[in-house]
């Protein structure tokens, strides 16, 4: 575990996840989230945790991401907050 | 008042960074589940709540100076670089050597981080994904029959005239 590296990824997660609720666009939220999950991947992966970051990269960034994106091009786009 | 926060800080805030950003992505989470009004932005924030409490659980396996909890095959290689060395002294007694010479190795369980949290947590990650699909698949047939996905104009919708 490198800490410079870790408090770097940390403080990055913050960011990424305001982002990701306070944008107004549904699409452009949902991309901020793929960021949001690839940067938790990287983290568990300097963590030591690399089984983790293999299942997140795949499903929860990948899989996640993807089933997003397709409830909001077969809806909307349009958000209120 | 400066001490107070100096050993603050050195004390709670650096060593315990992992914690600190575990509660407050929680915290993030719980209030995009409350108060948003946009069902994929709650959505979101359920996600950011998983993955803040998988965060806790794989902060509590980290060990300082562990490395990631695969054990190489130090024993084996071991084993065939003294098969090599024998038959490079004698061919015949390297054949009999071969099954008898076995060491011991001891590994330290402090040089590797713990992977029974990590293994919890792959199954937490999964049932996650299986969650968030099924919410937005809901979602999905909500916007089908209201065409809206917003809360308060379902709540329009469903009954009109107010929330009382």
């Amino acid at each position: 575990m490198i800490w410079q590296f870790d408090i770097i990824i940390l403080i990055f997660l913050v960011v990424t996840a305001v982002i990701a609720l306070r944008v107004k666009d549904l699409l452009g939220a949902s991309m901020v989230f793929g960021i949001y999950s690839f940067l938790i991947c990287l983290l568990w992966a300097e963590m030591g945790a690399v089984d983790v970051a293999f299942t997140e990269a795949a499903v929860g960034a990948g899989v996640s991401t993807v089933i997003m994106i397709a409830t909001v091009f077969s809806t909307t786009r349009r958000s209120k907050d | 008042m400066d001490i107070i926060i100096a050993s603050f800080l050195e004390d709670s805030i650096v060593p315990k960074f992992n914690y600190w950003i575990y509660v407050i992505l929680m915290m993030i989470g719980l209030y995009a589940m409350i108060t948003k009004n946009n069902l994929i932005k709650k959505l979101i924030g359920m996600a950011i709540f998983q993955t803040a409490i998988i965060l806790l659980y794989v902060s509590v396996g980290v060990k300082a100076d562990a490395n990631i909890p695969i054990i190489s095959h130090h024993g084996e290689k071991d084993h065939v670089e003294h098969a090599q060395n024998e038959n490079l002294d004698s061919a015949s007694e390297a054949s009999s050597h071969h099954g008898s010479k076995k060491e011991h190795h001891v590994i330290d369980k402090n040089k590797f981080a713990n992977p029974l949290p990590h293994v919890l947590m792959l199954t937490a990650i999964v049932v996650g994904v299986s969650t968030l699909g099924l919410a937005l698949a809901i979602s999905q047939k909500v916007h089908g029959s209201f065409g809206t996905l917003e809360e308060d104009e379902i709540l329009d919708q469903l009954r009109p005239g107010g929330y009382d």
